[in-house]
């Protein structure tokens, strides 16, 4: 079974992410469980969201807690006390940031620019650009598991506006992830 | 199709497939997505329902109480003060044995105050007359409410589905949600006998002397009786068309278990999987998942125990100066019964607190280590 924690702010689309990477991961053919951080959500408050995906019904039902692999919507929240904890010392992370990030050592980390891709192709607005799908399609890249053509369908079938701009981002962000080494 | 939902959605899309065509309900979280989807199908054109807004839940199951009693079938959801709201005309609905079917989405009963989840709002109705069902997954959510509205409408008693706030409405996974004529044919139009008529007129419900009231309270117990029955076939109905099979009572593991545990909805999801994994390493433990509180599966409880077996029940609710609902439920059972087992009494995940594997695993440390107390209640995971 696998793991997976979005940590994003109330706006980026953390949640909605969680759900178009479970349909992503259900078209590969995977069993899979979303839901997010149970609670009220509030415009730039930290939002979690969860999805665990295996080859067999899971029943688990509890919130995960070490993760196996991060998803950083917003860079800040990496800096928190609270993030370390909350993922394995190994885990595989990938953070919206034009700059690499000190002190994550033992993560293998990657980065995309995901907010300048929301903004170029308009998704959300220029103070609160809706970065989900851009991170997304950067986390396919660095995924063995995802496979691009599965999430682009599960974007189409999610994303009900800016349909084709959400698919260019994604397509934008495949191509322009970085690792850290 | 299958087609990745969350708990709420499975409930929405199984009323829109039943047809229902009256619909009134009130917001709360975490049921409001239930009534949100289901305005706008009604709103679309998508489902020909009347759909009723109102300014209380209590208004909310009068307006069904009148719907249904025109013959129609009927349906509406709520959480934990708005099912608390209904009280007094949820004894109404079952007394006129009026079908109507209600999702209750656990939540816990404030005060202080809470959105989250606990199973103490639906367990407190329990003397309201309305079968109740308790689910772990949105397939079952999914299936046991088009099952309910079939058991409902034969017996003409109403009927209540719950399943966990958060923990199940708002999680998303895979439902294989079946196709409007596959549901026809299980699901036919309800045809009631007796229902409010222009042409025909008649009083129900009317003033009762003390020379018919007993019978007509005989007359409803005689209708939870027959339910077990009622509610066997249809599952066996279900079964056949559907290929999903389901039992009031499931045992997992249980055959050459030392210790089983007790639970329900989405607590028991995670505790069978804390026991698959326990199994791994040679733990002889089980779990018997129970779905129905009401009417209750004594004989069923009976038959999937085993002599000398530690048993412990797993009760995310509470009721002060006694409690968990479901550990008494199960003790006055088996007192009935003139079994002498003992029941260890377990309190977890109150308000929202997240249920653990490491938690079932500290249950199943007590029950096999002797060091739960048979005497009082063993609180898992409580802040001392």
């Amino acid at each position: 079974m696998n793991e997976i924690t979005f940590f994003g702010r109330g706006g980026q689309g953390a949640v909605i992410a969680s759900e178009i990477l479970a349909e992503a991961y259900f078209r590969d053919g995977y069993h899979v469980q979303c839901f997010p951080s149970f609670g009220v959500e509030r415009r730039g408050a930290p939002v979690t969201a969860f999805l665990r995906y295996d080859d067999e019904f899971i029943y688990l039902r509890s919130q995960i807690y070490q993760a196996d692999c991060g998803l950083v919507l917003a860079a800040g929240i990496v800096q928190a006390s609270t993030f370390r904890p909350s993922i394995k010392k190994d885990a595989v992370i990938l953070v919206n940031s034009s700059q690499q990030i000190p002190n994550l050592d033992g993560l293998r980390v990657s980065y995309v620019d995901a907010t300048a891709i929301a903004l170029e192709y308009g998704l959300g607005s220029q103070a609160q650009p809706v970065v989900n799908t851009a991170i997304l399609g950067a986390f396919a890249k660095i995924d063995d598991t995802l496979k691009l053509d599965n999430l682009l369908g599960a974007v189409a079938s999610k994303v009900p506006q800016k349909t084709e701009e959400n698919l260019k981002a994604v397509e934008q962000a495949y191509k322009s992830v970085k690792s850290s080494e | 199709m299958r087609q990745v939902i969350s708990g709420n959605e499975a409930t929405s899309l199984a009323v829109k497939l039943a047809r229902v065509a009256a619909i009134s309900a009130y917001p709360i979280t975490p049921q409001t997505t239930i009534s949100e989807k289901l305005s706008e199908i009604c709103g679309s054109g998508e489902l020909n329902a009347k759909f009723v807004k109102v300014e209380s839940e209590h208004s909310a199951m009068a307006t069904l109480i009148g719907a249904a009693s025109t013959g129609v079938r009927t349906f509406t959801a709520t959480s934990a003060q708005g099912l608390a709201l209904m009280h007094e005309l949820l004894f109404w609905a079952s007394g006129a044995r009026l079908p109507i079917v209600l999702v209750d989405v656990n939540r816990a009963m404030a005060a202080p105050w809470t959105i989250w989840c606990d199973q103490t709002d639906s367990l407190a109705q329990r003397d309201t007359g309305w079968l109740q069902f308790y689910c772990w997954s949105n397939q079952e959510i999914f299936d046991s409410i088009i099952c309910s509205f079939k058991i409902a409408e034969e017996l003409l008693v109403p009927c209540m589905v719950c399943y966990d706030g958060f923990f199940s409405s708002h999680t998303y996974e895979a439902v294989d949600v079946a196709g409007q004529s596959e549901v026809d044919r299980f699901l036919p139009p309800r045809k009631a006998e007796y229902f409010l008529d222009t042409k025909n007129p008649q009083t129900f419900s009317g003033g009762t002397l003390p020379g018919y009231f007993m019978e007509f309270r005989y007359k409803l117990q005689q209708a939870f009786d027959r339910a077990h029955g009622v509610i066997d076939r249809t599952y066996g109905e279900f079964a056949e068309q559907f290929g999903r099979k389901y039992d009031n009572i499931e045992s997992y593991f249980t055959d050459d278990a030392e210790a089983v545990l007790v639970a329900s909805g989405s607590a028991a999801s995670t505790a069978l999987h804390t026991v698959r994994k326990l199994r791994l390493d040679g733990k002889k433990v089980g779990l018997l998942r129970i779905r129905q509180l009401r009417p209750f599966p004594e004989q069923a409880l009976i038959d999937a125990l085993k002599p000398g077996q530690q048993l412990g029940v797993l009760d995310r609710n509470l009721s002060p100066g006694t409690g968990g609902v479901f550990t008494q439920e199960i003790r006055a059972a088996l007192g009935r019964q003139g079994k002498n087992q003992p029941v260890y009494e377990f309190v977890a995940g109150l308000g929202g607190r997240d249920i653990t594997e490491n938690d079932i695993k500290t249950i199943f440390a007590m029950l096999g280590n002797g060091q739960g107390d048979l005497t009082q209640i063993n609180w898992v995971g409580l802040k001392t």
